[in-house]
Parts: C-alpha cells; sequence; structure tokens
C-alpha cells in the first residue's frame, strides 16, 4: 500500500509564518523549466490545471505541448480539439503574439506500448508479441500500464523536443490512479517484473533443460497451473521467451524516464482541493517528492470557496436568523433568513477549509502554494482556461 | 429537513425500497465526488434497519478507518459500529489482493505453507499486480465469498446486506465485468472458473452497481457513460447519488431576483436591524453578491439535475455539509437515504 508505507517527512514544529506563495509566471517564463508534472487524486481538476498552465505559458511565449491521460477526453473538450491520439495536434485559437504555440495529445496505452516493442524488436519477432495474447492483456488492461506509458511518452516527448527543438516546455498530466503515487512506481515495477527472478524461472522450461528444476520451482509452476490454467502459463512462457532480448532496453528505458524526473528542468505541482482526502494524498506526495529527490515547484488548491466581504461571522448570523425566526412564529424567516443562512454556510466552508490548509501549510513550509478560488461556471473552453490561468499567477 | 431533499423525497417514495432484495451494494463515482461517504452511509443505513452489513473497500486507501475514525483496518472483518437494540452492527474489511490470493489458495488447494513459498519467487507480485485482471477476479471473488454465505455456513458471520465502496466510474464496468477482463488470456482453467461464477452474482437481482455524482458538466457525463458501460455488460444498475447539493436557502423566485440584481435592500436592511445586526451598506452588498453566486451556481445544477433526471434510475440526493463529513455527518446523511427510501 503506497500511501501508508512511509513514514511522514516535514518539520517538527509549526513555523510562525504559512507557506509562500508560488509564482507560476515564473515557473512558466523560466526557460530552464522543460517539463510540467501535474499530480494529485482525482477529481481534483489536474486536467484544467495542465490545460490551463500549458495554455499560459504558450501565449506568454513558450513551445508547448502538453500530454494528457484521461480517457474522458476531458482536454480535447476544453482545448477545442475534436479528437486526441497520440500525436500532437496543434490548439489553433492561441494567441501567438508572443510567439509561443500550443500542441495537445491524448495517451493511447496500447498504441505506445507497441511502438515500443515496434522500437525494439526485429519486424518478426515484434509481430510476435503483439499477437500474443499475454501480451494483448497486458498492454490493454494491467492497472499499471497506463502509468508506465504516459512516462514513456513523456520520455518519447522530451527526446523529440530536444531533437527537433519543435517544443521547450512539456506540460504532463498525471492518470486518474488508485493512488497519486502510482505514476512513480510503475515503471520500476513493471521493469523489475520483467527483468525479474520470476521470469527467469518462466523461461527454463523454454529453453529445455530440465535439470534447473527444482522442487521450488515445482511447485511454483504446479500452483500456476492450477490457478490459472496450463494455457495461460504457455502463452506467458512464449511471451517472455519473446520478450527476453527486449528486457534490457526496457529497465534502460525506465532508469532513464526516472532520471527525467529528478532533472533540474522537472518541475512537480501537487494539485489538490481544499477537502481532507485531497490534502491527504498531496502530503503523501511531497513527502514522496522529497524523498526521492525529485523537484517539487508547489501546491495548487483549486475549488477553494471564495471568503465573503465583511464581517458577519457564521454564529453571528445563525443568531440573527434565530431571531427572524421567532419573530415570524412559523420558522419562515423569509428572504433575509436566507439570505443568513447561505452566509453561515459560507463562512463556514471558507474558515473550514482554511484550516485545512493551514494545516498542510504547518507540515509542510517549505511548499509554495497557490490558490484558485471555484467558479461559478464550468471550464469548457480556451477563456475559461485563460481564466484559470489568471487565478493560478494572482 | 432541507427543502430540495424534501421534494425528492415525494417523488421517490413511490419505489418502495426497490433494492429489497439487493445483498450487495456496489458504490462507485467518479473522484471527489464522496464515493466512499456515501458507501459508509448506505452501509449505516441498511445496518439501521436491523441487520448485520460489511462494508469492504478495495483500492489500499483504508478510507474507512478514516471516515469512522478507527485503527487501520486489516484483512479481517472487524466491527466497527455497535447499533443500538433493534438495528444491526457495522462491519468492514479492507480487502487487499495479495491477502486474498492467499486466502484462496488455502481455501481452494489447501496451499497454506506452500502459497507463501511462492511469495520467493515474486508469483503473487506477479498474479496481483502484472497478470491482467487476476487482481479484480480476486478482489471481487473475496467480496463473492462475504456475500453468498448463509446462516448454515461454518464458522463464518452472515451479512444481510454487503455493500462494496468500489473503483471509480471510469472503470467500474471494466472492475466488475471480470471474466470479459480475462477473455482471450483464460479461456479455461480455475481462474476462469472463479470469475464465471463471480460474474453470475454480480448480474443477478441480488446486485446493484449505484452511481455518485455532483452537479457538475464532468461527473454527470462520466455517469452517463457509466451507467451506458454497466447496461452494455448486462450488470444491473441501481440508483443515482447526487452529493455535494446546495440546498435550497433562496427560493426559485429570489434565485432569479438575485441574478438580475432585483433583491430588495430595503426590507433585507430593515430586517437585519431589527435583529441586532449592525446594516452596513457593505454588508448588505456582501449578501447580495453572495446571493448571486448561489443563484448561478444553481442555474447551472438544475440544469445538470435535469440531466440526471432524464435518466431512467431512481435518484437521491444528499447535502453538502458545512462542516464537512466528520462521523455525525455520516449518521446525518444515512438517515436522508432512510428518509428518500434508498433502503
Amino acid at each position: 500500500m503506497a500511501t501508508t508505507r512511509h513514514g511522514r517527512v516535514g518539520p517538527l514544529v509549526a513555523p510562525a509564518t504559512g507557506s509562500a506563495p508560488l509564482d507560476v509566471d515564473a515557473l512558466l517564463d523560466d526557460p530552464a523549466t522543460e517539463i510540467i508534472v501535474c499530480c494529485g487524486s482525482g477529481g481534483v481538476g489536474k486536467t484544467t490545471t495542465s490545460a490551463a498552465l500549458a495554455l499560459r505559458a504558450a501565449e506568454r511565449g513558450r513551445k508547448v505541448v502538453v500530454l494528457t491521460i484521461d480517457p474522458a477526453r476531458r482536454l480535447a473538450q476544453s482545448m477545442g480539439v475534436g479528437t486526441l491520439d497520440n500525436i500532437p495536434r496543434p490548439v489553433r485559437e492561441v494567441d501567438g503574439a508572443t510567439g509561443g504555440s500550443l500542441d495537445a495529445m491524448m495517451l493511447d496505452m496500447k498504441r505506445t506500448f507497441d511502438e515500443v516493442v515496434e522500437s525494439q524488436a526485429s519486424p518478426e519477432k515484434a509481430a510476435q508479441i503483439l499477437s500474443n495474447p499475454f501480451y494483448v492483456a497486458l498492454s490493454s488492461s494491467f492497472a499499471g500500464t497506463q502509468e508506465y506509458m504516459a512516462m514513456e511518452k513523456l520520455g518519447q516527448l522530451h527526446e523529440d523536443a530536444r531533437r527537433t527543438g519543435r517544443w521547450d516546455l512539456i506540460v504532463v498530466d498525471t492518470p486518474p490512479s488508485r493512488s497519486a503515487l502510482d505514476f512513480l512506481d510503475a515503471p520500476e515495477r513493471l521493469s523489475s517484473f520483467l527483468d525479474g527472478r520470476f521470469i527467469r524461472l518462466l523461461l527454463v522450461p523454454a529453453r529445455g533443460p530440465a535439470r534447473l528444476m527444482s522442487a521450488g520451482l515445482g511447485v511454483m509452476t504446479n500452483a500456476l497451473t492450477k490457478i490459472l490454467g496450463a494455457q495461460v502459463l504457455r502463452d506467458m512462457q512464449t511471451f517472455v521467451a519473446a520478450f527476453d532480448t527486449l528486457f534490457g532496453g526496457f529497465r534502460q528505458r525506465a532508469t532513464r524516464t526516472y532520471e527525467l524526473l529528478q532533472a533540474r528542468g522537472t518541475a512537480f505541482l501537487v494539485v489538490a482541493s481544499p477537502e481532507p482526502d485531497a490534502l491527504r494524498e498531496a502530503a503523501y506526495f511531497v513527502e514522496r517528492l522529497n524523498e526521492e529527490r525529485m523537484p517539487l515547484a508547489g501546491l495548487v488548491v483549486n475549488r477553494a470557496s471564495r471568503e465573503p466581504e465583511g464581517s458577519l461571522s457564521a454564529e453571528r448570523a445563525l443568531a440573527a436568523l434565530e431571531r427572524l425566526e421567532e419573530e415570524s412564529g412559523d420558522h419562515d424567516a423569509g428572504l433575509t433568513g436566507g439570505l443568513l443562512k447561505l452566509h453561515a454556510d459560507r463562512v463556514r466552508i471558507v474558515s473550514r477549509e482554511s484550516r485545512l490548509r493551514d494545516r498542510f501549510a504547518a507540515a509542510h513550509p517549505d511548499v509554495p502554494t497557490a490558490v484558485v478560488p471555484a467558479l461559478s461556471t464550468d471550464v469548457h473552453d480556451l477563456d475559461g482556461l485563460r481564466l484559470v490561468g489568471d487565478l493560478l499567477s494572482l | 429537513m432541507h427543502r430540495a431533499v424534501a421534494g425528492y423525497r415525494d417523488r421517490v417514495s413511490t419505489h418502495d425500497t426497490p433494492w429489497a432484495d439487493v445483498r450487495l451494494h456496489v458504490v462507485t463515482g467518479k473522484g471527489g465526488t464522496g464515493k466512499s461517504v456515501v458507501a459508509a452511509s448506505l452501509a449505516l443505513a441498511l445496518a439501521s434497519r436491523g441487520q448485520d452489513v460489511l462494508l469492504c473497500e478495495v483500492e489500499g486507501r483504508q478510507g474507512i478507518a478514516q471516515l469512522f475514525d478507527v485503527p487501520q483496518l486489516p484483512y479481517e472483518e472487524r466491527r466497527i459500529v455497535h447499533g443500538p437494540e433493534g438495528s444491526g452492527d457495522l462491519y468492514a474489511l479492507a480487502i487487499d489482493p495479495e491477502s486474498a490470493l492467499l486466502e484462496y489458495l488455502a481455501m481452494y488447494y489447501r496451499l497454506g505453507r506452500a502459497g507463501r513459498a511462492l511469495d520467493r519467487f515474486g508469483v503473487i507480485d506477479f498474479a496481483t499486480t502484472i497478470a491482467p485482471g487476476v487482481r479484480d477476479v480476486l478482489l471481487t471473488g473475496k467480496v463473492y465469498e462475504a456475500v453468498r454465505r448463509n446462516r448454515r455456513t461454518k464458522n463464518a458471520r452472515h451479512y444481510g446486506a454487503v455493500v462494496l465502496d468500489a473503483p471509480p466510474t471510469g472503470r467500474i464496468a471494466q472492475f466488475l465485468n471480470v471474466n470479459s477482463e480475462l477473455a482471450g488470456l483464460a479461456k479455461v482453467g480455475p481462474i476462469r472458473s472463479q470469475a464465471d461464477t463471480v460474474m453470475t452474482l454480480l448480474r443477478s437481482k441480488q446486485t446493484a452497481v449505484h452511481l455518485v455524482t455532483v452537479l457538475e458538466d464532468m461527473p454527470v457525463q462520466e455517469t452517463i457513460d457509466g451507467i451506458d458501460e454497466l447496461r452494455a455488460a448486462r450488470l444491473p444498475v441501481g440508483g443515482v447519488v447526487v452529493n455535494l447539493t446546495r440546498r435550497a436557502d433562496l427560493d426559485e423566485e429570489e434565485r432569479d431576483r438575485a441574478l438580475t440584481g432585483d433583491l430588495p435592500r430595503e426590507p433585507i436592511r430593515q430586517a437585519l436591524s431589527r435583529v441586532g445586526v449592525k446594516a452596513t451598506d457593505s454588508l448588505v452588498d456582501s449578501l447580495l453578491d453572495e446571493a448571486r453566486e448561489h443563484a448561478e451556481r444553481r442555474e447551472l445544477e438544475d440544469e445538470q439535475r435535469k440531466r440526471v433526471s432524464g435518466l431512467d434510475v431512481p435518484v437521491f440526493e444528499l447535502p453538502r455539509l458545512a462542516d464537512g463529513t466528520d462521523l455525525g455527518g455520516l449518521y446525518e446523511l444515512a438517515a436522508d437515504l432512510c428518509r428518500q427510501g434508498m433502503v
């Protein structure tokens, strides 16, 4: 369980002041920033945030490509791009006055996996692998494949950018994982599996000599046959035999991606909403990034409720409401009563949210934070994204 | 009782607990819609009807422990709420695929020690994280085992209902449709027959899949897509729970006037002064601003509400609690679900 394996990381006493504001524009404008990774738990607005950052960077003169993973085609809609596939496509209505540009793409996980296989193996061998039932299942439904392929795609885009100069900034949205940390672990997990002892053992029968069959191995293949059936085991062995020569390549690529994430040009933004679950996930993420020495740029808190003006407290509003109700006799405090209820709710929500944020800041004082107020309308076009971008960099 | 909920109560009361025969309630929802809160409230509501209920989670988040403020849950059914006389108890179980696999091996193959020996070869890791679909068969398989038990089952607790806090909407059809996930991989063999058995329960009248949403465009769209996918996989769709709704503190006419800026200032100022609030211009402005924002949000919500009610499924609404969902809040929400006739 990724979220509880690590101990807490951070100061032991709360600092006197809260966290510093996150300077989004400085981050976007810095030519040294080559990659921005937006991560966080599901439903906190990661996709919108990545799109808004990418658009803002483009209109401030960067040559940007944004990679989204979410299959709901949300980015496609908000970017006004009809379909997103594995190919980066220009977003037309970007204001290019400053020389910037924006391309958008959506990850096709199976296609990406296929391409890796094709690039690593001879055409003959690639065809053999691609048609293996075990490979088909692994590449289209394994829970970690999406995370792995997202990082693989990031590596490819980065190489492309280096080679062609088409982009100088890559913004990546991360998969809506079970846990926000999955994508950090997925490449390592898959490659260590492909490289591991278990696979070596599976290769034994395919290579023939029975002398390596220890008693332990017998138990293992026996058990696997019982659970999965002999046919699955055969498919796996064929797959592993065909894949054998590619293992080293996969491991190398995973290592390179990991190093890329640690590099100076990379900036992680942790996205959250002012809810306990989302902030808890964000805290784990911040701590994990620290441990792995990954460059954390800051925290974005989306959908914050806006503080009402004026100084009427929730308690006083509710007391006034009660008196209005008494006055009317039938518990209907009318329009003014409704307004007071709305106000009291709003004040309580705002103070609960700021309490949650304060706690986060106390435990993680070094994390610069940007707070984006909730909009009363949905974001579904470039103007909406521009507005989010403005709010991000206030 | 909030006015918004009252309307729905009247409407759904004609349904008369549509899922009286259901033994397995699966609760899904897009991230951020509060599916775990709804699953927990539903479990409490079911237990309040006088039966023991098991609440399961499968995503390794320890969400139940956090909601109920109890220590982390092991792979073991733990009583987390002891109900009063006349109602049942609530038990909870955190299912992880590794433990489910070892239990499965021990139960069906008597592979107690040898099962653990497999770990040395990375087989457990392989079966639960890499082998496509196997993980989901193990998770749903454990749920199946808990549902299938009856009063005659030895050494095991019998539950009136099981509530599963399931993976999010985007993945729910794939998660529940375990045998198609295995298709093309395991066409025959034990794991395949296990998947088929689980599937029979999941497609039966004993199962209902409920979807949690909030009144925003994307979550509602995902709910609509999710229902289509569930139906295409012949999985039984239960109800839609609309969570985190805004209360109707202003009526429709007041909201219309708030939008156009036509709410009368003077009566508001007078009413405030009468009850001892210093009614400055800026306070009245601020209240009117809040009313307008509220009305804007409600207008968008009402559009989404129309889309949801256009779906051919029973709809329930839960309010957004200003103080957040603590344990007390769960009981309030559970009472709301009872009142609206979901259980």
